[in-house]
């Protein structure tokens, strides 16, 4: 029952790596990198300073602005520095650094078990926002900026997003496998803070033992889920993207430049819904989340619940380290993600999962000239020209460029995938962005 | 760490599909067509398309070498050119006239716009064009397939339609013209063998129906409506699609990537453009046969339909 949307690509998918296996309990580590800034909007303020000792799961860095989010400890020891770390989006981020002390208690106790039912959606709101909780997806879009939308739009339609067309990645996709139930009733407070009236919930096709377990779940919950659908998308990159999944689901298109919310609608990641669960439910801030680590290199591709802020090198070592030396490592899914030049990159709010690919996985190929096939305009999302603005771009004629639309490009790098000449069309697009 | 890791935007991981697979693909698509026009022409068609091959491609890495450039014989895209240009040729010209049609098509046609992806026109059509007006007997003179009695004739079966002979064409059947039993250019008799290559290429999805199916839709339409000898309506469509060289020109020369619409919305207005233009050749010049230039004069339009037919991108309002 659900739509088109025109273009996309079938990359290989690689999930059978990581897809049958549990995701491994929590991983706590010694030392934490959390950067001020792993959301869009403002960064996080500190409130704490070197030398002091932090507990676990209590605020670190408070919201400075509506659209920021707080940012927790992920676990107990003392504040070491607040200082630059490299981070997964830039080079030089200012973080606080914790190091545990090996004797404390790092883990989550709740203080008071809460019953959303009693709760006004203003409170809840606060809640989610007191609990740091941003789109898991990987934007890492403050979730409580996204569930107060201004007094004029009314959000009718909730999207929960499992698509994951990213390949490699399967923690959202084991997440549904493993914890049904905590999702709905994520997405069950979605639903009454924005008063919407129905609800979709949306996963590829290639995902058949996660529609099933949120099928039964859907069938079998004694919450009042309303007006909830799950819907089985085709699997084709990029679904899971918002424009995308909204056109697929309602066909409804949001206009460019435009948001959801102008056609009713906001999409939550199935993590989202599952870290608004523990926030509203037992207090719990997002400190903790599902990632995928695979990719050829590793000896032992798994899922694994980190705390934000592990260092990359140190979760590496925990699951047993690399089989050969990769050539990139990427932050993300292998479309959009970004390259990584060191291991001592913390993992952030927003990371999705990490790949360590090995030079046959990451084929570079070398530039030639465009042979006008017309490949990259088949598969925009965006329905742009990709070759076309590459010129303009090239030719730095960045007013055409926009003219003709670079504005909507949101990077999906379908474009590049497809192209036969091997022209990294995404870096024109990027930089073109960047001037107009 | 010793070997360091490559930092890059994304997208981190690539198609395989590449140029050179693609102009390789193209050129074993066009074997069937060019082994059957050996077949039925004898084996002297085999020497003008090795001719004719050899020439591009020497021309090619020559014109490279001079111009410093890498030489990508290997990306098969000269080679496509001369089987192109040598499956337009009729089968008994003498063998140096590949030898400067291709060079034309390679040092003319494409490497004189900056080589691939760059020309304007057609390399092979390109090269046709410049043999037809330097050498118009040659490039009229047909064979009769070499089963045939009586060799050397000079009607194919468009000039036959185009000067109503139509009489002369009894002993002909459709199955003929599918098989390729009639006098025609080396590569555009066997219609089969083109279908089989087309259907590979479509199937790989190298090239799509819109230009094929507009180009040729078109013609047939024009012709059964103004090609009778009865009048309005009167007209033989398949008679006009499976003689001449469109259904060559449709499959493999229209649809070339660098001298075509890059939307599929200008793709259609170039397919049809080609249809009208080839019809209209064919039934008022003083030519039997229209593809060639038809596909010619439309590679000269592509720029404006590009410009026109820019996509609507998503979620575009009018400003």
């Amino acid at each position: 029952m659900s739509y088109k949307f025109y273009g996309g690509i079938h990359p290989s998918p690689h999930k059978n790596l990581t897809s049958d296996g549990a995701i491994k309990r929590v991983f706590v580590p010694k030392r934490v990198v959390l950067p001020l800034s792993q959301h869009t909007g403002s960064p996080a303020e500190p409130v704490v300073k070197a030398g002091d000792p932090v507990e676990a799961f209590s605020e670190i860095a408070k919201a400075t602005g509506f659209v920021s989010s707080s940012i927790h400890a992920s676990i107990s020891g003392k504040v070491t520095k607040i200082s630059h770390s490299p981070a997964p989006t830039s080079n030089r981020a200012f973080s606080i650094f914790i190091e545990s002390q090996d004797d404390e208690d790092q883990d989550f106790k709740t203080k008071e078990r809460r019953d959303p039912s009693s709760l006004s959606a203003e409170e809840l709101v606060s809640i989610i926002k007191d609990a740091g909780v941003v789109g898991l997806g990987g934007a890492a879009f403050p979730t409580h900026v996204k569930l107060s939308p201004p007094k004029n739009k009314s959000i009718d339609t909730v999207i929960l997003n499992g698509a994951e067309c990213e390949p490699y990645l399967t923690c959202d996709q084991r997440l549904m496998i493993e914890n049904p139930k905590e999702i709905l009733k994520g997405l069950e407070i979605i639903l009454r803070t924005l008063n919407a009236k129905n609800a979709y919930i949306a996963i590829e096709d290639n995902k058949q033992p996660a529609i099933y377990t949120m099928e039964k779940a859907l069938l079998n919950t004694q919450y009042s889920i309303r007006n909830t659908k799950l819907v089985v998308l085709h699997t084709k990159y990029p679904q899971g993207a918002e424009k995308q999944i909204i056109k697929s689901i309602l066909n409804r298109t949001v206009p460019a430049g435009g948001l959801p919310m102008d056609v009713g609608c906001i999409v939550q990641n199935v993590q989202t819904a599952y870290a608004i669960y523990e926030a509203v439910y037992s207090g719990k801030p997002l400190v903790e989340r599902a990632i995928t680590l695979t990719g050829s290199c590793l000896k032992e591709p798994v899922n694994i619940r980190v705390r934000i802020g592990t260092v990359l090198k140190d979760l590496v070592d925990f699951i047993g380290g690399l089989k050969k030396e990769p050539k990139k490592i990427i932050m993300g899914g292998p479309m959009m993600g970004l390259a990584q030049y060191t291991m001592d990159v913390p993992i952030v709010k927003g990371t999705s999962g990490v790949l360590f690919l090995s030079e046959e996985e990451v084929r570079q190929a070398e530039e030639s000239v465009c042979i006008r096939c017309g490949k990259c305009i088949e598969v925009c999302p965006m329905q742009l020209a990709p070759t076309t603005l590459m010129y303009r771009v090239k030719r730095e004629f960045f007013s055409e460029a926009k003219e003709l639309g670079i504005a909507g490009c949101f990077e999906c790098g379908a474009c590049a995938y497809e192209c036969p000449a091997k022209i990294p069309l995404l870096d024109y697009m990027k930089y073109g962005k960047a001037r107009i | 760490m010793n070997n360091p890791l490559i930092v890059s935007v994304g997208p981190h991981i690539r198609a395989k599909v590449s140029t050179k697979r693609i102009m390789w693909a193209v050129n074993l698509a066009l074997i069937p067509a060019g082994a059957a026009g050996v077949f039925i022409f004898g084996v002297y068609s085999l020497y003008i398309i090795i001719a004719s091959v050899l020439s591009a491609v020497v021309t090619e890495w020559v014109i490279l070498a001079f111009r410093k450039k890498e030489i990508v014989i290997l990306d098969g895209s000269a080679i496509l050119t001369g089987l192109l240009l040598a499956y337009n040729l009729p089968p008994g010209v003498p063998l140096w006239l590949p030898v400067a049609g291709s060079f034309f098509a390679i040092a003319i046609g494409k490497q004189v716009f900056g080589g691939l992806g760059h020309n304007i026109f057609n390399p092979a059509l390109a090269g046709r064009a410049f043999l037809m007006v330097s050498w118009p007997v040659y490039m009229t003179t047909w064979q009769n397939p070499r089963w045939t009695a009586d060799a050397i004739t000079t009607a194919t079966p468009l000039a036959l339609i185009k000067n109503n002979q139509l009489t002369l064409l009894k002993g002909t059947t459709y199955i003929d013209l599918l098989l390729g039993n009639r006098g025609g250019c080396i590569g555009e008799v066997c219609i089969i063998a083109l279908l089989v290559g087309a259907a590979y290429l479509f199937w790989k999805r190298y090239i799509s129906w819109h230009i094929p199916l507009t180009y040729i839709a078109a013609v047939a339409l024009l012709s059964r409506v103004f090609n009778g000898p009865g009048g309005i309506f009167t007209g033989d469509a398949l008679l006009s699609v499976l003689s001449g060289g469109l259904v060559l020109g449709a499959l493999f020369m229209a649809t070339d990537y660098v001298t075509s619409p890059l939307s599929n919305k200008g793709k259609v207005i170039f397919g049809i453009s080609c249809g009208v233009l080839t019809f209209v050749i064919r039934k008022f010049s003083g030519y039997p046969e229209g593809v060639s230039y038809a596909i010619l004069i439309m590679n000269a339009f592509v720029p404006v339909i590009d410009r026109f037919t820019y996509p609507k991108w998503f979620g575009w309002r009018k400003a």
